[in-house]
This record gives C-alpha cells, structure tokens and sequence, in this order.
C-alpha cells in the first residue's frame, strides 16, 4: 500500500496557526452553516414572495414569477456564483461595483455567497409553497372570500399558515440542500467545510484523513438537521391531515 | 476591464467550447445517466429487498451519498480513483487516472444514488398483485422483476428520471473543482487567459440555460404524451 495512514494530523497544529487540523475544519463547518443561515433566510422570503405571487389571480404577476423560478432554475449553481463573484459588480454604477469588489475578505466573497444561494433556494422555496397553496381545497380560498375578506388577507390569514405548515418536511430537504450546496462557494474563495478539507490535503497530503473528518462532520450536521426538523414538524402538523411521516401511535 | 467587453472573445473560441468543452459535459451527462439508471435500479431493489443485511447496504449507501455534498463527492474520488485503480490492477504503486475519467466513475456512483430513490418510488407505485400474479404464473424473483414490475416501474417513472438528468447536466459543471474541461471548464480557461470573465461566463450561464429550458420543456410535452390513462 502506498498510503501512509496518520490519524494524528487532524491534532497537529495547521500552517495558519489557529489551532489544530480538527479545529480549522470546524470552523469551516461554521462558515458552511452560517452562509447557509444568511441564505436560508433571504431564499425564505423571497421564495415566499415569489410562490405565492405565483397562485395569485393576475396573469402578469404570475408569468414574471414563472420566469424567475425558469431562469434560476436553468443555470448550474456554480456558473450563478461565478455570475454574482466576477460579472454582477461589473454591472452595477461603477462606485458600488468597486465597493463590492473592495470589501475585506473574506467578505468579498461572503457577500456573493449568500446572495447566489439565496437567490437559487429561493426558487425551490418558492416551487414548494406553490405547491403547497395549491394542495389547499378551493373552498378555503372561497370561504375567505365569501367572509368579505380581501385577496390579501385570505392569503395571511387562511392560505399561507395552512400551506407552511403542509410544507415543512419539503423544506427541511431544502435546507439540507443549501448547506451542502454552500461547498460550491469554495470555487469563488470561501473557506468553508469542504474547501478547508482540500486546504488541508493540500498542506498535509493525507487525502483520506483530510476528506473522511468532513464527511463525518457533515453527517453529524446532517443528523442534527433531521432531528430537529422533525421534531419541529411533529409540533406543528395540520391536525386531522393525513400524516406525512407516520408516527406510529 | 477598462477596455470595456470583448464579445468576440465567445465567437473566436466557440470551436473549443463546443468541440471539446461541451461535447465531453454531454459524454459525462449519457454515461453517468446510463450507468446511474442501472446502478440506481440495482441500488433500489436491494433496498426494497427482504433481507436485512442486503437492504441496509443499500440504505446506507444512498443515505451517506445524499448526505455529503457533491463537491466533496467529486473530491473524494479524484483522490482515491488512483488508488482504487492501484488495488484492482494489482500495480505498484498509485495509478494514473485523470480528472476525465475520474468524473464518469463520480457521476455515476452520486448519482445512482438519486436514481434509486426514484426507481424505488417508481417500484413501489406498482401494484402487489402484479407480483403475485408473475409468481402465480411460475416466474421467479428476476423473471417477475424484469418482465413486469420493473418495466412499469420505469414508464411511470421516465419524466422524474428525465428531470434528474436535466439535473446532472447542470452538476457536470461542478468539474470545474477538479480542473476537467466540460463547457464551463472550457468558458473559464478562455476566460482567465484573455481575461474575459464577465463575457464568457455570462455565455456559459445563457448556454446552460438554454439547453436545461429546452430539455425541461421536452420533459413535460412527454409527461402528457406518455401518462398512463387510469
């Protein structure tokens, strides 16, 4: 075999001396969850936006949310970040271009991070609440309507609590998703998880050491996600639907 | 980028682009479809199998794949694609293998992952009876499975499939990590040479685009032509 195994390294202090291997990667690990925080966020609202602009009555409003969600949806991950990193600054007035461009780093690429897995969530977000309105009777939308409510308000106050709460399992996978898709923020520069792992098997060579520590540090991530998800879901299921996972008892 | 945009710089390099980027980005995208489908399908009768041990292989398999993102994946087996290659051809020492190849071996394992979820749903969605009745006909395991769940399981399911593949096409790009030159690997090597960023990758998004649109809207045309009527 031509592989010298060494467990050891992930304890050896790395070439940044912040810390042990194990360490640097942990903290990766905090920079993949908190950019998927910040996008998780924003995708929410405007995939909220978006999927319910979506099942509304007018045909303009829909056709241009249809067009957001077939745009986003059309382009490979990795050519959005590049759109956002190197080719949106340039098309903003000049002054705000080269201030984006200036921000300290690891700002610089933060920033576009976020916004491109933002923006791409937020067009599955926004397939799922879509869904997730129209799965609704007809009659919930009629009887808001019938009681003198507006559009408006039968959608704040009908449509859209029953909707997200059918939908919460659907975007518990989303946000597994965005976590795992916040790897792809290592092409633009962004240390997190996955590129610190090939940070350090490029200092150390130990290839399987360096890989194997972030795949266990995402499943451990992952199992957390589900845990809490489901107890979340579990809490806040629409009584008398037929439940999505089935409990058992 | 004072000088202002370059367009041409898409047209003098669209050769390369297509020639060489794209058509290995469609290679990638057939082979790992193909390979993931069969892989996929094997993946998703282990799961639904009735013993134990052979199921929760499977299992974790597709979990552990589905778990970790792509890039990793791809990262994974780029270094360990030598090795692998060291312990089947019984070499000396770590083997050569390359970005390219590299990339069909990762693409059709990740995937097949994707592809037995489907397939599973798709197996799952046919009827028992269908079963009982190949084995009331005196057909074994593989028999029944061959000649009349699976292809059932398969019509249902060929528009998700499609729509997974829409899907891969689009992930190909993720090559990009390990250096190979698929289209948009092609698109940031004229890029950073010429310094035209901005016009190649906004071509490569529009490109994308286009092919990933045009195939989504074949996708669903097909969806109603193939609908089983109940």
């Amino acid at each position: 075999m031509g592989y010298n195994w060494n467990w050891g390294i992930l304890f050896q202090p790395e070439p940044g001396g912040t810390g042990t291997f194990l360490h640097y990667l942990v903290v990766g690990l905090g920079w993949s969850i908190v950019t998927a925080l910040c996008a998780w966020v924003i995708a929410l609202v405007i995939g909220s936006l978006v999927g319910t602009l979506r099942t509304t009555t007018s045909p303009w409003v829909v056709k241009i949310g249809n067009g957001y969600v077939e745009i986003f949806r059309n382009i490979p991950l990795i050519v959005q970040m590049f759109l956002w990193f190197f080719v949106f600054p340039e098309f903003l007035p000049k002054g705000m271009g080269d201030a984006i461009k200036q921000m300290p780093p690891p700002w610089s690429v933060f920033v576009p991070a976020v916004l491109c897995l933002a923006v791409f969530t937020s067009v599955r977000v926004a397939e799922q609440v879509r869904a997730g309105i129209q799965s609704l009777p007809r009659g919930q939308r009629m009887a808001g309507t019938a009681m003198g409510l507006t559009q408006f308000q039968t959608y704040v106050h009908v449509i859209l609590p029953q909707a997200f709460r059918i939908i919460m399992p659907p975007l518990t996978s989303e946000f597994m998703n965005i976590i795992k898709n916040s790897s792809v923020a290592l092409t633009i520069g962004l240390m997190e998880l996955t590129g610190r792992a090939r940070a350090m098997q490029e200092f150390t060579f130990q290839v399987f050491e360096a890989f194997a520590a972030a795949t266990v540090l995402y499943l451990i991530t992952n199992m957390v996600v589900v845990l809490g998800m489901r107890a979340l879901e579990r809490k806040i299921r629409v009584p008398g639907l037929i439940a999505v996972q089935a409990g058992g008892h | 980028m004072d000088s202002g945009f370059d367009w041409g710089v898409i047209q003098r390099s669209l050769p390369y682009l297509f020639l060489t980027g794209m058509k290995f980005t469609l290679a990638l995208t057939a082979f790992a479809m193909t390979g993931g489908i069969i892989f996929g399908t094997i993946l998703a009768m282990m799961r639904l199998s009735s013993m134990r041990a052979v199921s929760a292989i499977a299992g974790a398999y597709v979990n552990l794949m589905r778990s970790i993102p792509l890039v990793l994946v791809i990262f994974w087996f780029y270094f360990c694609a030598p090795y692998i290659g060291m312990w089947l051809t019984s070499a000396p020492r770590p083997v050569q293998v390359g970005p390219e190849y590299s990339a069909f071996l990762t693409f059709t394992m990740f995937e097949a992952a994707y592809y037995c979820e489907i397939m599973r749903a798709g197996i799952q969605s046919i009827a028992r009876g269908q079963v009982w009745s190949g084995y009331a006909l005196g057909l074994n395991y593989w028999q029944t499975m061959g000649h009349i769940v699976l292809p059932q399981a398969f019509r249902n399911m060929v528009p998700v499939l499609l729509t997974q593949t829409i899907i891969l096409f689009q992930d190909t790009s993720l090559v990009y990590v390990i250096s190979a030159t698929d289209f948009l690997g092609a698109a940031a090597k004229i890029a950073n040479r010429d310094y035209r960023l901005v016009e190649m990758y906004s071509f490569a998004a529009v490109v994308y685009f286009i092919v990933s649109f045009g195939l989504s809207l074949m996708v669903k045309r097909l969806q109603v032509r193939i609908a089983v009527i109940r």
